[in-house]
């Protein structure tokens, strides 16, 4: 069928089992190997097509802060809810966005079911387009994401100042790849129980393929940790973590690209000349469960304030903090599963989430709750360790 | 949300945007992030844009790669 190339080939079974059964004869039966994806794509793929099944049992994934949604503080999600309830503006979000919880009961979709006007949007020169459209209202873009998303809102305000549409503003939330892997590797726990605690990273697809691999190579140098760029298909994870356990065998600790057919050393220098040309690093940014971390976003150059929703509404970013018993915090660093909220699946699932790993597809919790042959797995895997 | 998925270029559009085809599903893109883009291309698709264009010979080599372990050489 048109346009299942590039998709096929990379989820053949047999090839797959192949990778697997390469895996299981290379890993040192006398370790264990703890291997960290840092990207929600990456967990989302791991639960979709039951990578844990194939691993060996002393090879364990972690479920690292890359999914955009997931790290989102509540207390951002408040500030898009108060500009929302402005009068006259429409906001535009992506689609997730509108279900991450912030106080109780409060998320975007619940201010739009109280009548404010909040649409959801597959790209943000969607937001753009209904502000033309629309030049008597104020159309605000609630942009979060990564380094994946950011050059799309970079090309929005650059679309917008080139029409002359004076009523676009974006609220930016976008926050940086490497920041949140620094914060992993020197966070307290991980001093606490030693760096040993994760011998290598699986690196993001298209994360990648905008930054390309060179800023993982501090990482990997500094902390001595290997990781391989790894593409979003089965075959591509199994790829990888055979290309990890090599390395972990090896006692080397080097940059790997597995996705060689999208990502570059380079990366896309297109959409970083963009990004630069539009943000700026924030001197601070508050993560959901990673806490303040220092030079971690983006935020709108002073040049382009006109399109910067923060100054056009002088509406600050509440401190909330997130529901007692949610453990998305301890999830997002590596430290906790899914499995050990006592929410899980009880009073938090897909449709009623009380944190915001449940929320995206590609949050552990919501992972591990649609796909059941993974849980399983995982349990057993942590009950083993226990 | 970051599910970015690889689609090809049917036709290039006025104003930066192609129509891409994705498991026989069309849809327009914007082409503001790539220098250059032809008919023909796959390109990874996110958020409404084409962030890169695939390399098929890589893809190719990458393949050849991981079928090294098919044969049960292990
Ligand atoms: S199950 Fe819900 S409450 Fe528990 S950690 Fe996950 S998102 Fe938070």
């Amino acid at each position: 069928m048109a346009g299942l190339r590039f998709i096929r080939e990379f989820r053949d079974p047999k090839l797959a089992q192949s990778l697997a059964r390469q895996i299981a004869a290379e890993v040192d039966p006398n370790r264990t190997y703890r291997f960290m994806e840092f990207c929600g794509g990456h967990t989302h793929a791991i639960a979709r097509y039951g990578i844990p099944a194939l691993l060996p049992p002393n090879l364990r994934m972690i479920h690292g802060p890359g999914c955009p949604v997931c790290v989102l503080p509540p207390g951002r999600v408040a500030q898009a809810i108060a500009i929302a309830e402005q009068p006259n503006v429409t906001l535009c979000a992506y689609g997730d966005v509108l279900r991450v919880p912030a106080r109780k009961g409060e998320s975007l979709l619940a201010a739009k079911a109280q009548g404010a006007d909040v649409r959801m949007v597959g790209s943000a020169l969607e937001a753009v387009a209904l502000a033309e459209a629309n030049p008597q209202r104020e159309v605000v873009f609630f942009a979060i994401g990564f380094e994946t998303t950011t050059p799309p809102t970079a090309a929005a305000i650059l679309a917008a100042q080139a029409k002359g549409v004076r009523n676009f503003s974006v609220l930016c939330c976008h926050v940086l790849t490497p920041s949140a892997i620094m914060s992993i590797l020197e966070s307290s726990e991980a001093r606490r129980w030693g760096s040993a605690q994760l011998d290598g990273f699986v690196g993001p697809a298209h994360v990648s393929v905008v930054i390309g691999s060179r800023p993982y190579e501090f990482f990997a140098e500094e902390y001595q940790k290997p990781v391989v760029i790894a593409g979003f298909e089965p075959l591509d994870v199994l790829h990888a973590l055979l290309l990890l356990v090599r390395q972990v065998n090896e006692g080397r600790a080097a940059v790997e690209n597995q996705y060689t057919r999208a990502v570059t050393r380079d990366g896309n220098r297109k959409a970083q000349a963009l990004v630069a040309q539009v943000f700026e690093l924030r001197k601070t940014f508050a993560w959901r469960g990673l806490g303040v971390l220092p030079y971690s976003a983006l935020r709108i150059r002073a040049g382009f304030s006109e399109f910067d929703a923060e100054a056009r509404f002088a509406i600050p970013a509440p401190e909330i903090s997130d529901h007692p018993a949610c453990e998305c915090g301890a999830i997002l660093r590596g430290h906790k599963s899914p499995r050990d909220c006592k929410l899980f699946a009880k009073a938090c699932t897909p449709e009623t989430p009380l944190g915001s790993c449940m929320v995206s597809s590609e949050g552990a919790c919501a992972a591990y709750y649609h796909y059941g042959r993974f849980q399983e797995r995982s349990a057993a895997v942590e009950a083993e360790e226990v | 949300m970051c599910l970015a998925i690889p689609a090809e270029v049917v036709a290039l559009l006025p104003d930066g945007q192609a129509e891409v085809v994705v498991g026989g599903t069309k849809q327009v893109v914007s082409t503001a992030l790539l220098d250059e883009v032809a008919v023909g291309d796959y390109v990874i698709v996110h958020v409404g844009f084409a962030l890169t264009r695939l390399d098929p010979e890589e893809a190719q080599r990458t393949l050849a790669l991981m079928a090294e372990w098919q044969t049960g050489a292990a």
